[in-house]
Parts: structure tokens; C-alpha cells; sequence
């Protein structure tokens, strides 16, 4: 069964919002992608508890007010090939046929390994984020936020207003970092506001730079964690430690229709030109999975790329101009957040580095290289297949990029069985 | 408004729009035992981690985190 | 200039099986492989001991190697598990060729049982409705090659064999084996090098026949055996461009492996995906209830395939100090270990436990 777009959204975040938006404006047939249940991706993700923000309100009323455009939630991509995607949902798997190819697939977050790290109650920064507003039990539970990025104020805000007891929050980014990035700030006086904002909201949690967890501990769960402070170590029990080091660009998609990527540093991300073009006719890239920078340059960027995937142009260059300033926040952010080598080294040798399979990092030492310790122990051959181990590994300078390969995700054998015959595919007339 | 779901047999109610994922904290923090018998739960929130695998009406293999709960779901962890 | 008693080219499982046979021998033993050891098709295979009764010569090898197997079946890296094979008749033609198979393995020694239709739904309950019955191999185990092939090529270094890692041969000339960073061992050369096999004898005619493999999440008590359609053998020995069979396997961690597929002619190592729907519709045929499972990964690999189906395995006539070991098809798992003792046989002079003749690589050069 396959269905015919002009233009195909993959990712109904910021970025896929605005070039679902851009594309149907400019009178293409559109459909928006998500695995998620809700738009919004996962800086608008709803709340069971709190009302969306303004800028989030605004968008899915402009994407999906009009009923222009086709929102598929809960479906993932499986496979992709020229001018088709194979998607898969809850109940139902489904071809689409699309004339452009809109790459929004955005980020997740990077978790580094350390000493009891698997343990029930340790989950990413964002990671809590997005179970709390989707009603994760937390009222007067005690969490530390920890890792490294603004992303952990906004986590903490929320987690506040979600009832949390944040009892503190923990850069590791030294105090020096921290300050060059808030004197540059004055660049961007939204984004100052906001982290200011966030400060106010979390007026009782004290905020340290300079400072990771070094290890969780508990008995069937997490019951408290060993802080590496600035003067010396201390321990917090608490109930939740939401850690996160940054983000990752899903680039798995892009990777599977050849787009080129850049590999310069830690964690690949998809190469475009200025209207969003990838190195594939007819394939777009808009949002962090071009390398992250805000949602607010992603939003520029989907629009940018929903007008070109649409063959509409002109609007793009004031665009462009709005996208530099936006960009230029990106490399800021990198630039202050650097990764301590400290923290990428946390794990012993018998912390679990691939959750899936259970290898612990001392059954990866002692081959040649790491493609021949993944044949050994099967490391990254299972259900994340190789996403969470995969970006930890790169993190700590193992960069063995492993060819993507169909399916995307997990998938039914019937999706699979029922996909599209690439040989026989029409082109578009 | 509220959705009422069965969790390892035991009644559970949560908001409207909340995930699998909450249902289940309200009644266990430990979604699953890896291979070597070690307790897990959520991770990554979002989908991709694969930890909260769990049984839901009879299907396995269903992420927690990203199923909204509906009225009567069976959910089984594998605890 | 290092000197050798043999110098293995290649270490998948075929040349770590020889190299481990070599060095057991007291041999001074060099083997030479640029990527993982163990890293090729043997990466990409099921890991079946299976023994395929289509071809004389080639059951007469896989009972010798299965034999010798069993001496592996308690290291813990070969992760061996004896799930035992069950052939499946799906129509009374199917049946009939059951019991020519029994005939055939029986004479050869293999240990089966005919299994009615009601027996086959009491062993196997996943099973489709309407098969006719089948045949049980309850001896056939599945192991995990890779680690296997490392742990012969270890076992080898630990007696003495060296291991040349990240190394390619280039050139075989007069007595030496020449590497690509210039490197020159002198001594005999046995070429284990799979689909590679072109590059340095280009005269033993050698084509990659792809295959694709799916691996489920774990659904531990799905099936128990490894289950395969009568009609497997024919599909392997079929000259056809492109073919699937019925072939799938329960891992020990409860994972279910699933193929087969066989194409020519196409060299891609991209997953196919209308190859995949065919293998997968044809493993809905034997079991419906796969439909729902979850397919975690899938993957692709190309079998050493020779002219006629069988390996060559002997000297290249012509040629002293010259020996080869590839173009397995199909079972270059089940037959590494009687490969290597065959062509150890050969290089020390010693009566062979199985006939060479059939796989001496004279017989494709005139």
C-alpha cells in the first residue's frame, strides 16, 4: 500500500513543523512523520501538567490547523529508498512516495557510562524531561540534574514545575566556561532572558560548575550519588539523577540515503547547503541533525527547507540572514560545554557500556580494533542497535563508524516483508 | 479526565495524554531484568534506548515511554 | 626473510582452522589477515553444523568435520549449542525426499529420525498447519563462528604460530608470500581467502553468492530446532540467478536467526529489500506466527562459491608449495575443520580420512 506526497516530512519537531508548514503553504501535498504520539518533537512535547508555550502553540496550529498537512504520529521510518519511505505503526505499516525528502529528525541526548548508570531511576536530563510531561510520577521525589549544556536548566525548570524536588544542578563545564557563555549571551537577549528565567524558577537548587557525578548507587535502585565537586567528593541521595552530556543528531536516516556527513568531530552530522540541500536530489536536512543549534535556528532552518523542497524559493533569503546570527549561538555552545576528558572516562572496567547485551567495558579491551570487539562480544547488536553505546563510544575517541542498515528501528517482520520493491519504483512523471 | 489500565494485574490511573512509562512508575521502578538478571528501567525518554520494553495487550517488545496509555490496556513489565 | 613451515593466507574460520590444525602438527605456522579475524562470511553466517546430503563429496566432509567438532563443543567462546536440525515436507513429493535423505545420512552415519506429522507439531507448535512430517537430526548444533575462529587462530599463537594482523598478501612468487607493506615469508602457501580468492589464484573460477539473514528480539521457546524446507539443498545447488529457502534458527540468547537467500551478480553489501521480502514471505509459509515478531537487524554476506558447488581443497597443480582451502558455499563452518585436517593430511603426505579427489582443484584447470 503506498501513498503519494510531493513533500515528506520526517520529524514533526520545530523543524519538521516549520517546513510541514512551508511546504503546504506553497500548495505541495505534505505528510509529517513522528514516532512520537504528539507533535512538538521533544523540546514541545506536551504536558499532561502545564499548558504548551506560545511558540509551540503557534506552530502546530500553523502545520496542523489548517489540515494541509498529513500528521502520521507514532510511526517510524524503517527504510528508505529512492523516492519512498517505508513507515512503520503501532498497527500498520505503510509506503509513502514523495517527489522531496525533508530530514528533521533532530537529536538525542548523549549518556555517557559510569559506575551505576543502569541502575532504575538514573535516566537522561531530557530523558526525565520527557517521562514527566508525560506523567512520570515525581512530586517530592528528589532529583540531581547533572552533565553538561543549557539543556540541563531547562530540564531542571521543568522538572520544578512538574513537582520535582531539584536538589541541585551539576556542569561540569568549569566556572569560566560558564561565565564566557553567559557574557555572550548579551548576543542573544532571548536567550538570555530565558536562562534567566529558568534561574529564577529554581531559585532553591543550587546550580555548580565544574562538578560531575562520578557514580550512582543502590540497591535495586538508585539511592544516591558520589559528586567529583570542586572541593573535594560528596554524596546526595536522592531518588532521580537526570543526566545528560549534550546531544546527538540522528543522522541514521540521512546516513541510509547516502547524504554526506560530517565526521570532523565526536558525532556526525548531516552537510547541506543554504537552502537545506543534501549531497541527494531531492533529500533535505533542517534542525540538529545538521549539527545542534537551538530550536530556534531549527525552526528557520525547516522553513527554509520546506520552501525549497516545495520548489518555492524566493522567501529563503531573508530567511538565510535570521539563520546566521542563529548559527553562530551554535558554535558558542559548543565552545563552552566541551566535555572534560574527565567524564568521558568515568566507567570501570565493569560498567555495562552496551546496555542491550550487557558488555561491560572490560570484555571490549584486548582487540585489535573496535570492530573486531563488537564481533566478539556483540556490542551494539542489539534493540538500540548501537545508538546509545554507539554515541558513548565516539564520545570517549572510539570512532568506528558503523555502516546504517535497514531497518531504522526495530521493525515487524511484516513491515518488512511488506516493503516497497525499490527496482520497480515509477519516476515521478 | 483520567485513563484507568491494568499494570502486572494491578489497577492503575493516570492523566489523559501520559504515557505506559508513567503507568507503570506509579506501581513498579523496575520495568525489566536485563540477561544477566540486573533491574532496569527508562532511560533515554524518548524511544530510542529500548529499556522499557514491555508486553502491552498481549504484544512485546512495545516502548513504554512513547505508548499513551489508553483505557483498559493489560501492560505486563518483565519483573 | 622469515622462513615457514606454512603460511595461511586469510583467517576466517576456514584459515584458522588450518592454521590451528598446522600448528597442533608441531609446523611453524604464519597467517596473514587484514581485517577481524573471523570478520568475512564467517561474521555473516548462521554458525549451522549441518550436514547436506545433496552432494556425496560433500557429506562425506561435513561427517568427518562434524566428528570433529564435538572436540569443540565445551569451549564456552564456541557458544555451541545443540538445538538439532528438523528438515519439513510440506507436500507428499517433499516426504519422499525425506526418506531418501534418511537413507543417505543413515549410510553415512548420521543419527535421524522420520517424524510423522503429529509428532512434528508436538516438537514444533509454531509450525503451519498442513505440513506432512519430517526429518530430525536430534545431533546438529549451532555455534558462534566468529569467536570459533578466533579462539583457533589464539590456540595456534599459543603453540607458536604467528599472526601477521592487518596485513593483506599481494603477491604469491616462487617459495614467498609477499605483503602489502612489502614484507616477504618464505615457505608454502595454503590460500584461505574466501571471495577472495581471484586476486591471487585466478584460475580456480570463484563467484560471491549473496545471502541476506535477519536476527529477531529474544522469543525464547518460539521454535526449538533449526527448522529448514527438504528443498534447502536444492536451492544451494540450483545454478539459478536468484533463490530462497526456508532456514531458521533459535540462538541460545532466544533470538531468531532467519534465512535463506542465494543471488549471483550482485556484488552490493546494501540489504535488499525485495530479497528480504522473498526470503521472509517464504518463512511465513513454515512459520506464520514470524509475521509478528520483531526484526532487530539485518545484514548481508556472500559465500565463497566454486564452479561446481564443492571447495577446493589441495594443491594447485603445477605450482609446489602451493595449496588452497576456499569456495565453501554454504558450509564453510560445518566443513572448516575437516578442510584443515584434509589439506594438513596432504601437505605432510598422510592418508587422508576422506577421498580428496573431489575437491582437488585440478579438476577445474585443463
Amino acid at each position: 500500500m503506498s501513498t503519494r506526497y510531493d513533500v515528506v516530512v520526517c520529524g514533526a519537531g520545530p523543524a519538521g513543523l516549520a517546513a510541514a508548514a512551508a511546504a503546504a503553504a506553497a500548495g505541495a501535498r505534505v505528510a509529517l512523520i513522528d514516532a512520537q504520539a504528539n507533535p512538538g518533537g521533544q523540546i514541545w512535547r506536551p504536558s499532561v501538567l502545564l499548558p504548551p508555550t506560545a511558540a509551540a502553540r503557534r506552530a502546530m496550529t500553523r502545520t496542523l490547523g489548517a489540515g494541509r498537512v498529513d500528521f502520521r504520529p507514532q510511526a517510524q521510518v524503517i527504510a528508505a529508498g529512492e523516492g519512498e519511505v517505508l513507515i512503520e505503526s503501532t498497527q500498520s505499516a505503510e509506503r509513502l512516495r514523495y517527489c522531496s525528502l525533508v530530514i528533521a529528525t533532530g537529536a538525542r541526548e548523549l549518556l555517557l557510562p559510569f559506575p551505576g548508570w543502569t541502575l532504575p531511576g538514573v535516566t537522561g536530563a531530557g530523558g526525565l524531561q520527557a517521562l514527566a510531561k508525560q506523567g512520570w510520577p515525581l512530586a517530592g521525589r528528589r532529583v540531581v540534574v547533572a552533565g553538561s549544556g543549557p539543556l540541563l536548566l531547562a530540564a531542571a525548570a521543568s522538572l520544578h514545575r512538574h513537582g520535582a524536588r531539584v536538589l541541585a544542578v551539576l556542569e561540569q563545564a568549569p566556572p569560566a566556561a560558564i561565565r564566557r557563555f553567559a557574557s555572550r549571551l548579551t548576543l542573544w537577549p532571548g536567550q538570555a532572558l530565558q536562562a534567566l528565567a529558568l534561574r529564577a524558577t529554581l531559585r532553591a537548587a543550587p546550580y555548580r560548575c565544574g562538578e560531575h557525578v562520578r557514580s550512582a548507587h543502590g540497591a535495586t535502585q538508585l539511592e544516591q550519588v558520589e559528586v567529583c565537586g570542586r572541593r573535594g567528593s560528596y554524596a546526595i541521595r536522592c531518588d532521580h539523577l537526570a543526566i545528560g552530556y549534550g546531544l546527538v543528531p540522528n543522522i541514521e536516516l540521512a546516513q541510509l540515503l547516502g547524504c554526506r556527513l560530517d565526521e570532523s568531530r565526536a558525532h556526525a552530522r548531516v552537510i547541506t547547503d543554504d537552502c537545506m540541500r543534501t549531497s541527494v536530489r531531492g533529500v533535505y536536512a533542517a534542525g540538529e541533525v545538521r549539527g545542534i543549534g537551538g530550536w530556534q535556528a531549527a525552526r528557520i532552518e525547516g522553513e527554509i527547507a520546506g520552501h525549497a523542497a516545495a520548489g518555492a524559493l524566493r522567501p529563503v533569503a531573508a530567511l538565510q540572514r535570521r539563520l546566521r546570527l542563529r548559527r553562530r549561538f551554535a558554535q558558542l555552545l559548543e565552545d563552552c560545554f566541551t566535555l572534560d576528558e574527565r567524564v568521558r572516562t568515568l566507567a570501570d572496567a565493569d560498567t555495562v557500556i552496551c546496555r542491550c547485551e550487557q558488555v561491560p567495558l572490560r570484555a571490549l579491551a584486548g582487540y585489535a580494533d573496535l570492530r573486531a570487539a563488537k564481533l566478539a562480544t556483540r556490542c551494539g547488536m542489539g534493540p538500540c542497535q548501537g545508538r546509545i553505546c554507539g554515541a558513548a563510544l565516539a564520545a570517549t575517541g572510539h570512532l568506528a563508524r558503523d555502516r546504517v542498515r535497514v531497518p531504522l528501528f526495530p521493525a515487524r517482520l511484516s513491515t518488512l516483508a511488506d516493503s516497497f520493491d525499490i527496482a520497480a519504483a515509477e519516476t515521478d512523471a | 479526565m483520567t485513563v484507568r489500565l491494568e499494570v502486572d494485574g494491578r489497577a492503575v490511573e493516570v492523566p489523559d495524554g501520559a504515557t505506559v512509562a508513567a503507568a507503570v512508575a506509579l506501581v513498579s521502578p523496575v520495568f525489566g531484568r536485563s540477561s544477566r538478571g540486573a533491574p532496569r528501567a527508562p532511560l533515554c525518554g524518548m524511544g530510542v534506548c529500548f529499556e522499557c520494553r514491555l508486553t502491552i495487550d498481549g504484544v512485546p517488545g512495545r516502548r513504554a515511554c512513547i505508548e499513551p496509555a489508553r483505557a483498559g490496556m493489560q501492560v505486563r513489565t518483565h519483573e | 626473510m622469515r622462513t615457514f613451515d606454512l603460511i595461511v593466507v586469510g583467517a576466517g574460520i576456514v584459515g584458522a582452522a588450518c592454521t590451528d590444525a598446522a600448528a597442533a602438527e608441531g609446523l611453524r605456522v604464519a597467517v596473514i589477515e587484514p581485517e577481524a579475524v573471523g570478520g568475512g562470511a564467517t561474521a555473516a553466517a548462521m554458525g549451522h553444523l549441518v550436514a547436506l546430503d545433496d552432494d556425496p563429496a560433500d557429506l562425506a566432509l561435513a561427517r568427518y568435520s562434524l566428528g570433529l567438532w564435538e572436540q569443540l563443543r565445551h569451549e564456552p567462546v564456541a557458544e555451541f549449542h545443540r538445538c538439532g536440525t528438523l528438515w519439513l515436507a510440506r507436500t507428499a513429493e517433499d516426504l519422499a525426499a525425506v526418506g531418501r535423505k534418511a537413507q543417505r545420512l543413515r549410510r553415512a552415519g548420521v543419527d535421524v529420525e522420520e517424524v510423522g506429522a503429529r509428532d512434528l507439531y508436538r516438537l514444533e507448535p509454531a509450525l503451519a498447519p498442513g505440513l506432512h512430517g519430517g526429518l530430525r537430526v536430534p545431533g546438529e548444533a549451532v555455534v558462534y563462528a566468529p569467536n570459533v575462529a578466533r579462539f583457533l587462530v589464539e590456540r595456534a599463537r599459543s603453540r607458536g604460530a604467528e599472526l601477521y594482523a592487518g596485513r593483506r598478501a599481494v603477491a604469491l612468487a616462487h617459495g614467498t608470500v609477499v605483503l602489502d607493506d612489502g614484507t616477504r615469508l618464505a615457505g608454502p602457501a595454503l590460500i584461505a581467502t574466501g571471495c577472495a580468492l581471484s586476486e591471487l589464484l585466478p584460475m580456480l573460477p570463484l563467484r560471491p553468492r549473496k545471502g541476506h539473514l535477519v536476527i529477531t528480539a529474544r522469543h525464547p521457546g518460539f521454535i526449538g530446532h533449526q527448522l529448514l524446507e527438504v528443498g534447502y539443498g536444492a536451492s544451494a545447488h540450483h545454478a539459478a540467478a536468484a533463490s530462497v529457502a526456508f532456514n531458521v534458527q533459535p540462538r541460545p540468547s532466544g533470538q531468531l536467526l532467519i534465512g535463506s537467500s542465494r543471488e549471483f551478480g550482485s556484488p552490493s553489501r546494501e540489504v535488499s529489500l525485495p530479497m528480504l521480502r522473498r526470503m521472509l514471505a517464504r518463512a511465513f509459509e513454515y512459520l506464520p506466527g514470524l509475521a509478528a515478531l520483531q526484526a532487530l537487524r539485518a545484514w548481508t554476506g556472500f559465500r565463497p562459491t566454486s564452479c561446481d558447488g564443492r571447495p577446493y581443497l589441495g594443491c594447485l597443480p603445477g605450482r609446489a608449495g602451493l595449496w588452497v582451502a576456499a569456495g565453501h558455499e554454504g558450509l564453510g563452518i560445518t566443513t572448516a575443520l575437516g578442510s584443515a585436517r584434509l589439506l594438513v593430511d596432504l601437505i605432510l603426505g598422510r592418508p587422508c580420512a576422506v577421498d580428496p579427489a573431489p575437491y582437488a582443484p585440478a579438476r577445474v584447470m585443463t
